[in-house]
């Protein structure tokens, strides 16, 4: 469909998009402290670097008269902070990724925000970057936030760090200042494990060395900011690691073809390698390398392919295919940095979701081993984790895993904790080593209990308990709230009449002992249900304080939900729906409740449902609603499935 | 054209492909949004690539507004029956109804109805639990400032103020009943990129691109093609034939055209590199207000 073009033209036009093709490429972001010209600075790159285009040259101006925060110019750093409450309060509050180039190289960058309160959206930023410009007011040198985010590069492997001393215009240019917090700088960051460091100083809001040098700072001999973030060496990332293929999607287009998606995470693999499936240790050898442009005979890092193998074996979405001769750890338990970044505070035992590499597993922190303070990096001892704060901690997985050190590879060594009734993503982790079970001493905060076992299902296990007449509707709205319950991913079981009558109890008679021990061992097994962390309905017409009583005692405090379905004797006798009054009436059914035995309604029922015009479903929505108030589930928009 | 396997677009190609990849693995029922443009056309190439042998394991969706291009309609046919492909076709029958135009009802009216509204429709009705869009960060600053894998409330709303931290390659595809996830496997695709891959791989992509003699009127500094006899022509206005071509397309009535001769690829890149507007300029529904498609995007559009 597309037209040929004249020969001529596409020799340039090729020559040209070869010599894009053969740029390299580097991502970097800026942070630092709140207002130290972040924003500003990209926007003068892409400005300098004539990214802008006209129509959005004059937006820019529109939108400077009306946020801007520099009087009458144009304010650069609202080309980066797009939304609107950013532009409101003149902050950035998340990350924006930009694209630019020059003749040498393609950059994307991140500005991320300097406002503590957003901690994780820097550290989204840095987690990809291969360097960081740590940016500095020059009247108030390095701060606490300065400190955290250099930290923060640091731990997430960002090896490339450029000081940007800023505003330098405010300073008037001065030689001194910008040595004394170059010197305060070199110290600082000595003890972090950058491969380059610079310190450069500019002005972001008037150009001055950022794309040009400048007459004011000509006693500065070092690079613009630009020429350095052009030439400086990265090394080559990844190159000596072993191959690493985490399975994504197992590819069965029909019977014959069996492949395994997936990205090369480290390394390379060729047609006719050995690899083994880290998790189980099975081997096999690499059959093909398909692609939709050909088989290739060698898939190398970054590259997204599809594998054959010789060998059935099992796999699926989640192993990992390493080198049989350079596996990676395996192991249920490991010790890693985590950094914390949700406002609900992180509590040893508790369970949440980690998701390293494509696979999805429960974890928990068995022990935080410290807190890192950000101002002084000293290590403090602490029982919980608070929003942006870093620790490092041990972790225990439902399942062994396949993984490297962070630092071997940062994506088969990174983690993200997800919380299991909100679904956000709370942490960041990065592994530092597998904890075998020989050097592995505590377990005891992992103890397999009903709270674990509740949490796998994100909801705090109970009973819930409905008494009430015969013909009531106990069994008809506990049948409803079941449904519920099920739509929004609970794990429920229902106890009534029918599944226990006919078994488990089927010995048992109506006099009044028989409905005590019938009582009884339906007591008892809803607590071996809540103790499997289910919510456990039970529908019965437990007619006697007492029983109830007693089911209440077996269970913990909050565990014992009693629901008191109240619908008067004349309605149930009219309902009748299983002709079970007429009978009782006709003296046909001896020690029948309501009749001739005797119906105690509770005193102080959790909830008590008058039925009286109400329809099953209403009644059944109060039960949720109540479980979703009282903690039991998740809240509407918090459930999981 | 070759490109060599570590180049900036086989990096591109291969961050994409593992995310589709992500979504279709970790969904119940992912859905592909295809606007028949050409973002579109690259991130279907791309779905192809990720899954081959295979076919993409989810089907397309277009939302229809009854107001595209007709060449948009006749080129989205022949791709799904080129490759055997599933479409959904959807549209908001209440506003065809009510006879919603972009005439009558001013752009962001009949945008939200015809498109936003028809998409939630759309999502809701199908309970699509992901939905892939071809954004691109470089299109527009408050798109820049989105996630890969952009969560969306039950009434598809989105939180700028409060999306999820999304590290490494790591996408956190955990949702609630009713909850969905926009995913952008394009993200950091600029339209550059675009146009050379779409060069470097041969993709098809509608002719309305290319430049040709098309039937034009000039409105508020806009060119606007007379697709149909539907479009209505303000007092004074004259037809003229001119050689347009598009950078985007939409809907007709209000998608502007740039003049332009060129009708090849080659073409199209090397005028690329000279432009001096972005190309949603060509778009009138942004114009609005700065902060037109945050408040869009909050609302449900995509
Ligand atoms: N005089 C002077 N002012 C500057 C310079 N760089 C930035 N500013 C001003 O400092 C203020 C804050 O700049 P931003 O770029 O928004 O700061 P930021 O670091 O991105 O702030 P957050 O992202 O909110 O942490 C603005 O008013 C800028 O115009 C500079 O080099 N000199
Ligand atoms: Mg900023």
């Amino acid at each position: 469909m597309n037209k040929i073009a004249p020969v001529a033209e596409a020799f340039d036009l090729s020559t040209y998009i070869n010599s894009q093709e053969s740029k390299s490429f580097l991502r970097f972001l800026t942070c630092g402290s709140v207002d130290d010209g972040k924003s500003t600075l990209i926007g003068r790159l892409l400005y300098d670097t004539k990214l802008i285009f006209e129509d959005q040259l004059a937006a820019l101006e529109k939108d400077s008269r009306k946020h801007g925060t520099v009087a009458d110019e144009i304010d650069l750093a609202l080309l980066v902070d797009g939304l609107e409450a950013e532009r409101e309060q003149g902050i950035t509050i998340d990350v924006a990724y930009r694209f630019f180039s020059t003749e040498k190289r393609k950059f994307i960058v991140a500005d991320t925000p300097g406002h503590e309160q957003y901690t994780r959206n820097m550290a989204t930023g840095a987690s990809t970057a291969d360097l960081a410009i740590l940016l500095v007011d020059a009247r108030n040198g390095l701060l606490t936030q300065t400190r955290r985010h250099a930290f923060i590069a640091s731990l997430l492997g960002v090896r490339h760090v450029v000081l940007a001393v800023n505003k330098i215009d405010l300073v008037d240019y001065d030689q001194k200042r910008f040595e004394e917090i170059k010197a305060e700088f070199e110290s600082f960051s000595s003890g972090f494990d950058f491969n380059t460091s610079e310190v450069i100083p500019l002005s972001a809001r008037f150009g001055d060395n950022v794309t040009t040098s400048s007459e004011k700072l000509s006693w500065f001999n070092g690079p613009t900011l630009l020429e350095h973030l052009e030439n400086v060496e990265l090394g080559e990332e990844h190159s000596e690691a072993a191959f690493r293929f985490p399975v994504q999607w197992v590819n069965r287009p029909n019977l014959d073809f069996r492949g395994y998606s997936g990205t090369v995470r480290g390394g390379s693999v060729n047609v006719g390698d050995e690899v083994v499936v880290a998790q189980s240790g099975k081997t096999s050898r690499v059959e093909k390398i398909v692609t939709m442009d050909g088989d290739q005979v060698r898939a190398d890092d970054g590259q997204s392919v599809t594998l054959t193998l010789t060998d059935e074996i099992d796999i699926s979405r989640g192993d990992v295919l390493a080198p049989a001769h350079s596996r990676p750890d395996v192991s249920d338990q490991f010790a890693a940095h985590l950094i914390w970044m949700s406002e609900n505070a992180m509590l040893p035992g508790r369970p949440y979701l980690l998701k390293c590499g494509t696979k999805t597993i429960g974890a928990s922190v068995t022990e935080i081993k410290h807190k890192v303070d950000v101002n002084t990096f000293d290590h403090h001892a602490a029982k919980q984790l608070a929003l942006n704060e870093i620790a490092f901690c041990n972790l225990a997985l439902s399942e062994a895993i396949a993984f490297d050190p962070y630092e071997a590879n940062r994506d088969t060594g990174s983690f993200i904790l997800i919380d299991r009734m909100t679904n956000e993503t709370v942490a960041a982790g990065l592994i530092w080593f597998g904890l075998r079970r020989a050097t592995n001493v505590h377990r005891q905060a992992l103890d397999v209990n009903k709270k674990a076992r509740g949490g796998l299902k994100g909801q705090k296990p109970a009973v819930l308990w409905f008494t009430g007449l015969s013909g009531s509707g106990k069994s008809t709205i506990a049948n409803a709230v079941e449904q519920k319950l099920l739509s929004l991913g609970r794990h429920t079981y229902l106890l009534d009449g029918d599944n226990v009558r006919h078994g488990l109890n089927k010995d048992l008679g109506f006099t009044d002992a028989d409905r005590v021990e019938n009582i009884r061992r339906v007591a008892e097994t809803s607590r071996l249900f809540v103790d499997a962390g289910l919510i456990t309905l039970v529908s019965f017409i437990s007619p006697f304080k007492a029983e109830r009583q007693l089911a209440r005692d077996l269970l913990d405090t909050d565990e014992f939900f009693e629901i008191f379905v109240d619908t008067t004797l004349e309605e149930c006798e009219a309902r009748d729906p299983k002709g079970l009054y007429a009978k009782a009436r006709k003296g046909e059914i001896s020690n029948f409740t309501g009749i001739d035995s005797a119906y105690e309604a509770p005193e102080a029922p959790e909830l008590h449902l008058k039925t009286a015009g109400r329809t099953v479903e209403a009644l059944a929505d109060e039960i949720v609603d109540r479980l979703l108030k009282d903690g039991y589930i998740g809240s509407d928009n918090t459930w999981v499935i | 054209m070759g490109i060599d396997s570590q180049s900036h677009l086989r990096r591109l190609e291969n961050e994409s492909i593992h995310i589709i990849r992500e979504v279709a693995a970790e969904f119940d029922n992912p859905v592909m949004l295809y606007s028949i443009g050409k973002d579109s056309a690259v991130m279907l190439h791309l779905a192809l690539k990720a899954f081959y042998p295979s076919k993409p394991p989810f089907p397309l969706l277009h939302v229809d507004t009854t107001w595209k291009f007709q060449e948009m309609i006749t080129f989205r046919d022949y791709t799904v029956d080129k490759y055997g492909l599933d479409l959904i076709v959807h549209t908001n029958e209440e506003g065809v109804k009510n006879n919603i135009n972009p005439f009558d009802h001013g752009s962001s009216n009949y945008t939200h109805i015809m498109k936003t509204e028809a998409l939630k429709e759309a999502l809701t009705q199908y309970k699509f639990d992901a939905a892939f869009g071809g954004a691109r960060r470089d299109e527009e600053k408050s798109r820049a400032k989105e996630r890969v894998f952009s969560f969306r409330s039950a009434s598809h709303g989105w939180d700028p103020k409060n999306q999820r931290p999304e590290l490494w390659s790591l996408y956190n595809g955990r949702i609630a009943k009713g909850e969905s996830i926009r995913a952008f496997p394009l993200s950091n695709w600029t339209e550059l990129d675009i146009w050379q891959y779409i060069l470097a791989e041969g993709i098809e992509i509608v002719p309305l691109y290319f430049s040709a003699k098309r039937p034009v009127v000039e409105r508020d500094g806009t060119l606007l093609m007379l697709d149909d006899d539907r479009f209505r022509l303000e007092p004074g206005e004259k037809v003229e034939q001119r050689d347009v071509r598009f950078r985007t397309l939409g809907c007709y009535p209000l998608t502007g055209a740039v003049e332009s001769t060129a009708d090849t690829l080659e073409d199209i890149v090397s005028e690329m590199l000279i432009a001096r507007t972005s190309e949603r300029s060509g778009r009138l529904i942004d114009h609005d207000s700065s902060g037109s498609m945050e408040k869009k995007k909050r609302e449900g559009y995509f």
